[in-house]
């Protein structure tokens, strides 16, 4: 147990001078993702062609979305990350308390190039993700074609898969009984529009099979558990590959970003805007996409894409058409109440 | 006698005695308290710190100083007065973007969804020009802070500590005269899922008596070899992790797993039966995990009681079963107390099995407190289920020692 301690204790001396002696020296940058398949491609698409390009070299590091190690950084004014990988709601609440720098749009690029949910005051969008609706072909002859169909008992008898919680599932509710996209967040900001949709759930109550793990739904589908099931577009591109004929019905999806963030302090803050604008470009965005299926923020990189390939990413044009964006700040604000009352109705 | 030992010693005996006894209680403390220290900086303090958080709140006194003070006497049927205005735009403008205001935000959030934008909003567009009242730049930047129910629940927050999740926990709230109210029906949770665990724990460990008497009587009555080799099998399982045993009453459970296949096969069932992912599934996994902690002290008080006990009352012409009943089973009923308490209190906070092998109708207490650990960061709420659950079964113990206690099973097993 000792000599591996002092072993590693060593090797974290050692790490951290030779990262300060090479921050001294050069124009490092470092950038932390969400690891795995995810900052393989950003490797790929990013790191290495930012470097290419502007000479300044990215040090990749991976974190699992943990704010209070940011936190820290920026309270005591010694931030070591430049450029980091947060999802929406930590980036509004990290906004908010004022971890994330507001970001200068003018040394970004055009805000109109971008979905408009991949900008906000303190991060771009680097990618985007979906909750899809997700079939067997093998096993269903007739497609579902929205959520509608989930809800028609008679038309597929079986049981629904959902992700047990009130985000998502609330919005689908109210998207199978008619809402359009745009509205869904208006009526569910109402009394009456959270009624109506635990209304909708209630129909369908006893045929639901919630799922927790975003592993769940493929391997359930692919059981023959499920009928149908609400999962994530990446999982279910990831069983396709394996083989499985999982299918995705894009409409009524409901998509989130990844974006790009400024811990606020750091030293290296032009070279962050800079690495941020290369990254939001169409070409590596194009790069992304073809590496992993998720969507690419800026608008004009889906245009390049291989036609198949984009097919399968979120912000195809074509997906988004009837696609609903989750609305970050409506969660932060009734998340509670209305994962309370969900599970207070999902428990009776 | 006294008078010889007065007059050799010079000091009477009564006190030389006393300080005799004073010694070795200074040498027992001294044994026992790193023992003492221990318990109380791994038990004590952290289980009190964490009862402590349920009525903790720091937030709003933190963030807000000189609008509560200023709150301090009003009296909650009017608007306040400018001054309370003026208090909330010079808390408002001392840090816009500080931790503390978002802090609080999610506070107030807690008890009115939209207060978290309210807030913050206000702090960043607050913009208060030179001649215009606070209250109006106020009002300016936020209509919202003519409500009185805004400053209501401010006000409600002007204490460091607070009732509001120990009352949540509860199911109840502070209505709006100050009273407290029961929670509209469909907020209302808690005080159902606290009646369930209590129902569920109840359940599992009557069948785990019931299953694990026979099998502890069996352990004491054959033979060593014979017993050993059972109390092996007892244990393989106890010793297996936890969630190895839960995945694998899913693969035996589930649609297409071997029970319903073979109840297919045998013909009973046409269709699969649902056996996983409901409360039968739960119930079976549960009594299955819990098992050994009933036969263990069970065994342990079997083991202990003579045959000969047994052997005597038939022999003065009791009837086996008769006998068993009037003569053993008391005896072993200090080890069904123990079992059956170790159960009941175990299967209180389980977590874990309910999870994987039931639907949201199987939850009990301890999904919801790392409900509020893990997913929402609102420890508060954490803090006061487990304190509700604590004080529960507290009191089911304090019944269990009245019933059952050490003081109880001295006086059946002399007979």
């Amino acid at each position: 147990m000792q000599p591996s301690k002092s072993l590693l204790a060593l090797a974290l001396a050692l790490g951290t001078t030779s990262l300060f002696a090479t921050r001294t020296l050069a124009d490092d940058l470092t950038v932390i993702s969400f690891g795995g398949a995810v900052q393989k491609a950003q490797q790929k698409a990013y790191y290495d062609a930012f470097t290419k390009e502007s000479g300044i070299n990215v040090i990749a590091g991976e974190y699992n979305g943990e704010q209070a190690k940011i936190k820290a950084m920026v309270d005591t004014r010694n931030v070591t990350w430049d450029v980091v990988e947060v999802e929406s709601a930590e980036l509004y609440r990290g906004c908010e308390e004022g971890i994330y720098q507001e970001l200068d749009y003018t040394k970004i690029g055009d805000k109109k190039d971008f979905l408009p949910k991949a900008v906000s005051e303190c991060g771009v969008g680097t990618f985007v993700w979906s909750t899809v609706l997700a079939y067997d072909g093998d096993k269903l002859k007739t497609p579902p074609a929205s959520w509608q169909d989930f809800w028609d008992v008679k038309k597929f008898p079986g049981k629904r898969g959902l992700r047990k919680g009130a985000k998502f599932t609330l919005e689908i509710a109210l998207l199978a009984d008619g809402v359009k996209p745009d509205d869904v967040y208006k009526v569910l900001a109402t009394k009456e529009g959270v009624e109506r949709a635990f209304k909708k759930l209630d129909e369908i109550k006893a045929n639901i099979q919630w799922w927790e793990a975003g592993a769940q739904p493929p391997q359930m589908l692919a059981a023959g558990d499920l009928v149908m099931s609400s999962a994530y577009n990446g999982r279910i591109a990831t069983a396709q590959s394996e083989g499985k004929n999982l299918k995705i019905v894009w409409n009524g999806s409901i998509y989130d970003a990844d974006h790009w963030a400024i811990p606020r302090g750091t030293p290296k803050l032009e070279q962050a805007y800079k690495f941020i604008a290369f990254a939001s470009r169409p070409g590596p965005q194009q790069v992304y996409s073809s590496q992993i299926t998720y969507g690419p923020t800026n608008l004009k990189a889906v245009e390049g894409l291989d036609p198949k390939r984009v097919a399968e990413l979120p912000t195809a044009p074509k997906n988004l058409e009837g696609a609903l964006a989750s609305n970050t700040q409506f969660w932060v604000e009734h998340g509670e109440e209305l994962e309370q009352r969900f599970n207070a109705w999902a428990a009776k | 006698m006294s008078g010889a030992i007065e007059a050799s010693g010079g000091i009477s005996l009564k006190h030389r005695l006393r300080r005799a006894e004073r010694l070795t209680r200074l040498k027992y403390l001294g044994l026992i308290a790193p023992l003492a220290v221990f318990l109380l900086l791994t038990f004590v303090w952290p289980i009190g710190s964490l009862l402590y958080r349920s009525i903790d709140n720091p937030e709003v006194v933190g963030a807000l100083p000189r609008t509560v003070q200023a709150l301090g006497n009003w009296d909650g049927k009017d608007l306040p007065d400018d001054a309370v205005f003026d208090a909330l735009a010079a808390d408002l403008s001392v840090d816009r973007r500080s931790p503390v205001l978002a802090g609080a935000a999610k506070r107030l959030n807690m008890e009115m969804s939209g207060f978290r934008s309210l807030l913050i909003n206000t702090a960043r567009k607050l913009d208060q020009q030179p001649g215009q009242s606070a209250k109006a730049a106020i009002l300016a930047a936020e209509p919202r802070w003519g409500d009185i129910e805004i400053w209501r629940i401010v006000a409600r927050n002007r204490s460091s500590v607070t009732p509001f999740y120990l009352l949540s926990a509860l199911d109840l709230r502070i209505g709006d005269d100050g009273g407290i109210v029961r929670a509209p029906d469909d907020q209302a949770i808690y005080v159902d899922i606290l009646i369930r665990t209590l129902w569920m724990s109840v359940f599992v460990t009557f069948w785990c008596l019931l299953l694990g008497y026979p099998l502890a009587y069996l352990l004491a009555q054959v033979s060593t070899g014979a017993s050993n080799l059972l109390m092996i099998l007892v244990l393989l399982p106890f010793w297996t992790s936890i969630l190895v045993r839960v995945a694998a009453w899913i693969v035996l459970l589930q649609k297409e797993g071997p029970i319903n296949k073979a109840l297919i096969a045998l013909g009973l069932i046409n269709d699969p039966l649902q056996l996983v992912f409901n409360r039968f599934g739960v119930y079976i996994a549960m009594v299955h995990i819990l098992l050994p902690f009933v036969i263990l002290p069970l065994y342990a008080v079997m083991k202990s009681i003579p045959p000969s006990y047994m052997r005597a009352a038939i022999s003065l012409g009791c009837p086996p079963f008769k006998s068993f009943w009037k003569v053993y089973f008391p005896q072993t009923l200090p080890g069904v107390g123990a079992g059956g308490l170790l159960v009941f209190i175990l299967a209180m906070g389980y977590y874990i099995t309910p999870a994987l092998l039931g639907s949201p109708k199987e939850q009990m207490a301890s999904y919801f407190v790392a409900f509020y650990t893990n997913e929402t960061i609102n420890w508060g709420m954490a803090a006061a289920l487990s304190a509700v659950l604590l004080v529960a079964t507290l009191i089911l113990y304090v019944f269990y020692a009245r019933y059952f206690g050490p003081a109880r099973a001295k006086q059946i097993t002399p007979r």
